[in-house]
């Protein structure tokens, strides 16, 4: 287990280091806004940069010559703001003459591989669901040696900037399944996903008056999703049967968890779950955090 | 073949008919084309295999498959009975008696599966009007589907049985004019032939029937022909295009604006030559258009094609994340408010009242709607309904026809932000802060890699 393991530090490869001793990494990972300062993110960043570090990947960030990729702007209609942003970020990365970008954050993603092409950026951009998707498949990963997430289950929440925006639903199903957990589908899924409301800079504002917020919607699909799943798997062990779904009953597999792969749904399915007093038995992760959990990395 | 006045008088109906539809049709293609240009060209055979399975396929309608069951119906019943129109084409001009018959047991085939399909499109027509008229479909309801668009959803219902009731008057009077006659009507009528006991048993009562009938379906279809251009029904022809001419891009990617490139490159190398603006035929330069859009020319002419081609379904609404919370904002209504826009500004349909049309009777509140400046922004859409959006695409993903609400939006929200600096005082901040920090969130860019202090991983080939 990963308790005895012995830990050693991580020193993160920052590009401007890396030019300068004329190296070039094989991808750069852009770590997102949300990566960089969100409390709560700053944890996915960190998880990925050890499976990163553990599989010997050829890496490197900008560190704080990063700056944000306008996707918020653009969706507010402040186009000048973007493409300010959008130009300035191009600059730095050409002049590091990267080739291949991946990142966590679908925003930055959608951003980088769709829109800038038109202002001068091509890159080969890949979100890290695929990324991990991609470690998985080449054996380099392989989820053992950590926490197990066997028989516990899981639901995972399709970032509309991930899916709808860039038809990504596979990849981090494919991610979720090497956890051999109970993989459960809310109803809304895949193209027909439930936007968590904070696209569209929605993030950085109050919603407009309405009877309900996006995310409690979302959230209580979510929770109805892992009861419902808990009461039909009770039913087909035979315990409890009929047992009507509601609160608490999740917590009888030894807590349940709501999947996400992109700082935003992690905010507000973090906030949903909090306000419907369910942090007790139901916890929202990221993608690379269950594969750094599992893979025993963390340290 | 009988050539007599009554061919004449068809001829002309039908001229008058197709002609007026001519008329009313570029009148739409003038309105649609006072949108700003945007390229859609090439991409043939991509385009055409799009409008192959999503508008002649309905594969986006078998996402629910109740009303996809439904719709097929109707839709192949339109198809297929349609070409029963080229033989009353046919028949009208030239004094023949069901010109198609030559074709024999083909005839019978196509008789036969008109009327069952006749039959079907009166079943599913009577469920798609309780389905709206019973209160039974939710997105069937909301602000924008009172008045106009809930009479004309009705209208076009009724108008689909009649059409129906008339070819099947025509059949059962002529078949039952030939048994009594002790003749067989060329085709078959597995439909008609239950129905001859409900008319008379004259011979000459019978042949004024199936002049009745015929003349209906015919006049009724060129009405109706008419009437699409003042109706949702429009879709049926204007799905067509605006699938062929949907965007082929990821539906995350928003439009570039490059007047702002231009501005923004000039900007950070002081060397970029920016293109001299077009000039107008007498020398004098082109005044710039506005960012974004602020009424229905300053939206690109796909966007006026999408407000044409809205059959008002409203599975955009139904699955919008704002519009399920109780948010103002209805993608269907975005894309209605264009249409009534245009109609209002530029030609309209034959059928055209403001009071049924317009703003005010779609808009709740109505004094949210600016009654001075009458544009689609503010005079139809408000900017509490475009700041609810999440740009989530669900509407995108929804719509059967590949419209794109979003799209409006979007450039809508650019009028608000870069003309009026309007934007909600909470993305103001969000913008200087990017502005100044480089981050949406006030933090300093000092911090940017603090992340990476302290970092450790389990060394696995350590401890094996």
């Amino acid at each position: 287990m990963a308790e005895q393991t012995a830990k050693r530090p991580v020193s993160v490869p920052v590009m401007a280091d890396l030019a300068a001793r004329g190296e070039s990494p094989e991808i750069l990972f852009w770590v997102g806004c949300a990566g960089a300062f969100d409390d709560r993110y700053k944890r996915v960043t960190r998880a990925f940069v050890r499976i990163l570090d553990h599989v010997g990947v050829n890496y490197a960030v900008l560190g704080k010559e990063e700056s944000c990729t306008g996707d918020p702007a653009k969706r507010a209609g402040n186009e000048f703001l973007f493409q300010m942003q959008a130009m300035t970020n191009i600059a730095t990365l050409d002049g590091y003459g990267i080739k291949k970008v991946v990142t966590a954050c679908p925003h930055c993603f959608n951003t980088i591989k769709n829109e800038y092409p038109a202002l001068g950026g091509e890159y080969e951009v890949i979100h890290h669901s695929t990324f991990l998707q991609q470690l998985i498949n080449e054996g380099k990963v392989k989820a053992e040696g950590g926490e197990s997430f066997k028989g516990r289950r899981i639901t995972f929440h399709d970032s509309c900037y991930l899916g709808r925006a860039n038809d990504i639903y596979e990849a981090p199903r494919a991610v979720l399944e090497v956890l051999d957990a109970d993989l459960v589908e809310m109803k809304r899924c895949k193209t027909n996903g439930l936007c968590c409301g904070a696209g569209g800079a929605q993030m950085w504002k109050d919603a407009e008056p309405g009877n309900k917020e996006v995310n409690i919607e979302r959230t209580e699909e979510a929770l109805a999703t892992l009861d419902g799943a808990a009461a039909v798997l009770n039913n087909l062990r035979g315990v409890e049967s009929n047992a009507p779904a509601g609160p608490g009953s999740a917590k009888a597999a030894g807590g349940s968890v709501i999947a996400v792969a992109c700082p935003f749904c992690m905010t507000m399915m973090a906030d949903g779950v909090k306000n419907k007093e369910r942090e007790q038995d139901v916890q929202v992760f990221d993608l690379a955090e269950l594969i750094a959990s599992a893979e025993g990395l963390n340290a | 073949m009988h050539f007599s006045i009554q061919n004449i008088i068809f001829l002309l109906v039908a001229l008058a008919g197709f002609g007026l539809f001519a008329w009313q049709a570029s009148r739409i293609r003038a309105n649609v084309l006072v949108g700003r240009d945007r390229d859609m060209s090439g991409h043939v055979n991509e385009r055409l295999w799009k409008t192959l399975l999503v508008a002649f396929g309905q594969q986006k309608m078998f996402k629910r498959l109740t009303p996809a069951f439904l719709h097929l119906i109707v839709y192949v019943g339109f198809i297929v009975i349609n070409i029963e129109v080229i033989e009353i084409m046919v028949d009208g001009l030239f004094g023949t008696h069901r010109f198609l018959q030559f074709a024999g047991p083909l005839y019978s085939a196509l008789t036969g599966t008109n009327e069952i399909l006749g039959a079907l499109v009166v079943l599913a027509v009577v469920a798609f009007w309780w389905r709206r008229n019973a209160n039974v479909v939710k997105r069937f309801t909301g602000p924008e589907m009172r008045a106009w668009p809930k009479m004309d959803a009705n209208i076009i219902l009724y108008v689909e049985v009649v059409l129906m009731a008339a070819l099947f008057l025509m059949n059962t009077a002529d078949l039952k004019a030939y048994q009594l006659q002790g003749l067989d009507l060329p085709g078959a009528y597995p439909v008609s032939q239950f129905l001859t006991g409900l008319l008379p048993d004259s011979v000459p009562m019978l042949h004024v029937l199936e002049r009745v009938g015929w003349w209906a379906h015919i006049v009724g279809i060129l009405l109706f022909l008419n009437y699409l251009p003042s109706s949702k029904h429009f879709h049926i022809i204007m799905a067509f295009p605006n699938v062929y001419f949907s965007r082929l891009i990821p539906q995350g990617q928003f439009s570039n604006v490059d007047s702002i490139t231009h501005e923004v490159k000039a900007m950070m190398d002081p060397s970029y030559a920016v293109p001299a603006p077009a000039t107008n035929p007498d020398g004098s330069a082109v005044a710039p258009a506005p960012f974004g859009a602020k009424d229905v020319d300053d939206l690109a002419w796909t966007n006026l094609l999408n407000a044409y081609s809205c059959t008002e379904c409203g599975r955009c609404t139904s699955v919008c994340p704002a519009n399920i919370t109780g948010k103002l904002l209805s993608p269907r209504k975005i894309i209605m408010d264009t249409r009534d826009r245009m109609e209002e500004k530029y030609n309209a349909p034959l059928i055209f009242s403001p009071a049924l049309y317009g703003a005010e009777a779609k808009h709740d509140p109505q004094e949210q709607l600016d009654k001075e400046n009458h544009t689609l922004l503010r005079g139809y859409v408000t900017p509490e309904e475009l700041w609810a959006c999440t740009t989530c695409n669900a509407c995108v993903e929804a719509c059967p026809v590949n419209i794109n609400p979003l799209d409006s939006i979007i450039e809508m929200r650019r009028f608000l932000v870069l003309e009026e600096s309007a934007a909600p005082n909470a993305l103001n901040a969000m913008f200087s802060n990017i502005e100044n920090n480089g981050a949406p969130w006030a933090f300093s860019p000092s911090d940017r890699f603090n992340w990476a202090d302290d970092l450790f991983v389990a060394d696995k080939a350590a401890a094996v």
